[in-house]
């Protein structure tokens, strides 16, 4: 009996297990696939715009022409650079700002603590696009930041912020600061507040005891926050295209551009297998540093 | 300085109060305590220990009241620079450390030499016999291992008090039983004040020197175990230590320490010493421990003795003693047990049996009201 409803038991966890492995496949191995296949193909003019990975003869016809020529030519690689780079410090910056956020929402009480909550997670009833757009009227030459700082007698002219990194640092932090504090407030909330009264009270100031105890154990929701951020702030576009200048070129331009404008699918598909590879690498370092540090405690 | 005439205490609370908005958590407390004594803080949930304990350790400004810790005024230390180490309630162990690194981090902050460091903490580890696990994370560990880590961490820095918060409320019965003693023979051999926050009076009374008795913020009692068993002082303590029986009534005749208390609850007149007999006609109450009290199928023939008449309404059979609850005439129900000394297959005693229960008149306590 009992080996009848384990057996049954053991199907359906496996079936549990195999969900997320399923959903993967489906959804992000399958185009990852297709992505691959456009991408060592050849542009032509026809509806798909790219030549059949098999020709009519049923030779195999695949060349590495895209990714040679992403990795010669010296602008794809400044373009990646700077968007990873970019993505990097938007990623600083909101940790930098979410971690204290996150840390007081944590700490504050029970009632208060879900209108906290509440306020970072309201912004996401409005559209990102329309949130953009409004960030166009406040950091516009007349608007609403700028004829304010006239209207103060700070500055005489309106400093220029349309249009510049400045503005693309804002737009990234500004929408994806709540990736970084929520994944933080989590684990923050379930930390043990005993864990640093005690570490004061073997003679910890208040800094010392956050660095030896908040912060390590903070690391897990600093890890996930900051995947959070900087994996869909490297590949960016509707930010750099609405607020940053025309001199601003991101690796999510690029890829639209290449796209929509060039019809060129199959370089499009390379810069976009590249950027899910450089986007990729560091997590799979990272995760195997985790493993190896658990290890090592064990 | 008033501090100078009583510098025997070595540690002195002084009308410690600890408000919380309008709630008042600990209130006006007085406490001494001496130099190397094991003082148990019992009550029952919610009257105020652990805040009380947080006071104590730095972690709590107290809203008023000063404390004095040998002979010097800690109440505006911050607890890294109190010589006061704690063991809280939830053991509160590193997680993401070794059983070595929880346990050096205090010698750590001081900056003491690595090598004094390692000796210090492999002498502790000892002590609490945790040798083999010294590079095992806490979560490797039992319950009873982690509570030993905390007492090993607050230890090692030999403080010159350790505070204990319900040391050992997470713990299974039998390895309680097993490391109360433990952390008597620790307390022994370090010599290190320790105050023990408990609501379990069983394990205050095993541990402590001297138990204080706490209720909604304040002290109802300070004494020995045997005091605070024995002398009672009120009704609240009667009550919470132990199980008592009680006899509400009036006081009929006083004098020379003896009193006659006629009490409508057992339809008798019942008599008492006390050093301070209250006034003829005042109400009190009279309150007998069931183990004081002789259950017998006879009347007693002593005439000194305080006897009523009862069925046996239930028993319990406990192993090394039974308890037995009796019925008297008038309704009240009165709690005996009584050592099972002999070993017999039957019963001495059933449900419904007419007994006679006697006591001392020494062994009642009087509860003024
Ligand atoms: N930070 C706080 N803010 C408001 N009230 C508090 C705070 N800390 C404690 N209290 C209140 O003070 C009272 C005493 O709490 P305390 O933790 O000292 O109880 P305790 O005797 O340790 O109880 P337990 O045996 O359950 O641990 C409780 O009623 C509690 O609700
Ligand atoms: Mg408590």
């Amino acid at each position: 009996m009992s080996a009848v409803t384990s057996r049954r038991g053991d199907i359906w966890q496996r079936f549990a297990v195999a969900i997320p492995y399923l959903w993967l496949l489906i959804f992000f191995l399958a185009p990852f696939a297709i992505i691959l296949k456009i991408s060592v193909a050849d542009p032509i003019m026809a509806q798909p715009p790219f030549t059949p990975a098999f020709s009519d003869a049923g030779g195999l016809q695949i060349s590495a022409d895209n990714y040679v020529f992403l990795l010669t030519d010296k602008l794809y690689a400044i373009t990646y650079l700077k968007s990873v780079l970019m993505a990097l410090s938007a990623t600083a910056l909101c940790l930098l700002l979410g971690f204290p956020i996150a840390y007081g929402i944590a700490r504050a009480e029970s009632g208060t603590r879900n209108i906290l909550l509440l306020l970072i997670v309201l912004p996401f009833w409005i559209s990102f696009l329309l949130r953009v757009y409004a960030w166009m009227g406040l950091l516009n030459n007349y608007g609403v930041i700028n004829n304010l700082l006239m209207w103060l007698g700070i500055t005489e002219q309106p400093i220029p912020m349309m249009y510049t990194d400045f503005a693309i640092y804002i737009g990234l932090v500004y929408s994806y600061l709540p990736f970084m504090i929520l994944p933080l407030y989590a684990t923050l909330e379930r930390m043990n507040l005993d864990l640093v009264e005690a570490a004061q009270d073997l003679g910890a100031t208040s800094s010392r005891a956050f660095w030896d105890i908040t912060w390590p154990l903070a690391r897990p929701g600093v890890i996930a926050g900051s995947l959070l951020v900087f994996i869909p702030a490297t590949g960016e576009y509707v930010i750099p295209y609405l607020l940053g200048g025309p001199e601003s070129l991101l690796i999510g331009r690029v890829l639209f551009d290449e796209f929509f404008v060039n019809r060129d699918w199959p370089l499009a598909a390379a810069v976009a297998i590249v950027l899910v590879v450089l986007v990729v690498i560091p997590i799979v370092l990272l995760q195997r540093y985790q493993a190896k540090a658990a290890e090592q405690t064990a | 300085m008033t501090g100078k005439d009583n510098d025997k205490s070595f540690i002195e609370v002084r009308e410690l109060s600890k408000h919380f908005g309008e709630f008042v958590a600990v209130d006006a407390v007085n406490l001494r305590i001496e130099r190397g004594e094991l003082f148990s803080i019992l009550g029952g949930s919610g009257c105020g220990k652990t805040t009380l304990l947080r006071m104590l350790a730095g972690f709590e400004t107290p809203t008023s009241g000063r404390i004095f810790l040998d002979g010097v005024d800690i109440t505006d230390q911050p607890p890294y620079e109190r010589p006061v180490n704690m063991m809280f309630q939830s053991y509160a162990v590193f997680p993401h450390m070794t059983v070595e690194q929880n346990v050096s981090y205090g010698l750590q902050k001081e900056r003491m030499p690595r090598n004094e460091i390692a000796s210090r903490v492999g002498e502790m580890l000892a002590l609490v016999k945790l040798e083999d696990y010294a590079s095992r994370k806490p979560d490797q560990l039992s319950g009873g291992q982690r509570q030993r880590v905390a007492l090993a961490r607050a230890l090692v820095k030999k403080p010159k008090v350790l505070l204990l918060d319900e040391p050992l409320a997470a713990l299974d019965r039998k390895l309680r039983e097993h490391t109360q003693f433990e952390l008597m023979n620790i307390q022994d051999e370090l010599g290190i004040t320790f105050v023990v926050v408990t609501h379990d009076q069983e394990e205050a009374m095993i541990l402590s020197n001297r138990i204080a008795v706490m209720e909604q913020g304040r002290f109802e009692q300070i004494g020995t175990p045997k005091e605070v068993y024995e002398f009672p002082c009120n009704r609240f303590v009667a009550d919470f230590i132990g199980t008592i029986n009680t006899f509400e009534g009036v006081v009929q005749t006083s004098g020379e320490g003896e009193i006659t208390v006629a009490s409508d609850e057992c339809g008798h007149s019942l008599r008492a010493y006390c050093d301070t007999p209250p006034r003829n006609g005042s109400d009190i109450c009279l309150a007998v421990r069931p183990e004081k009290i002789y259950i017998s199928q006879t009347e007693p023939d002593n005439d000194e003795d305080s006897c009523l008449r009862g069925v046996i309404e239930d028993f319990g059979y406990f192993g090394n003693l039974s308890l037995y609850r009796i019925r008297l005439e008038t309704g009240k129900v009165v709690q005996v047990s009584a050592q099972n000394r002999r070993r017999s297959t039957e019963r001495f005693l059933e449900w419904d049996d007419q007994v006679f229960i006697s006591w001392r008149p020494r062994s009642a306590v009087v509860l003024e009201n």
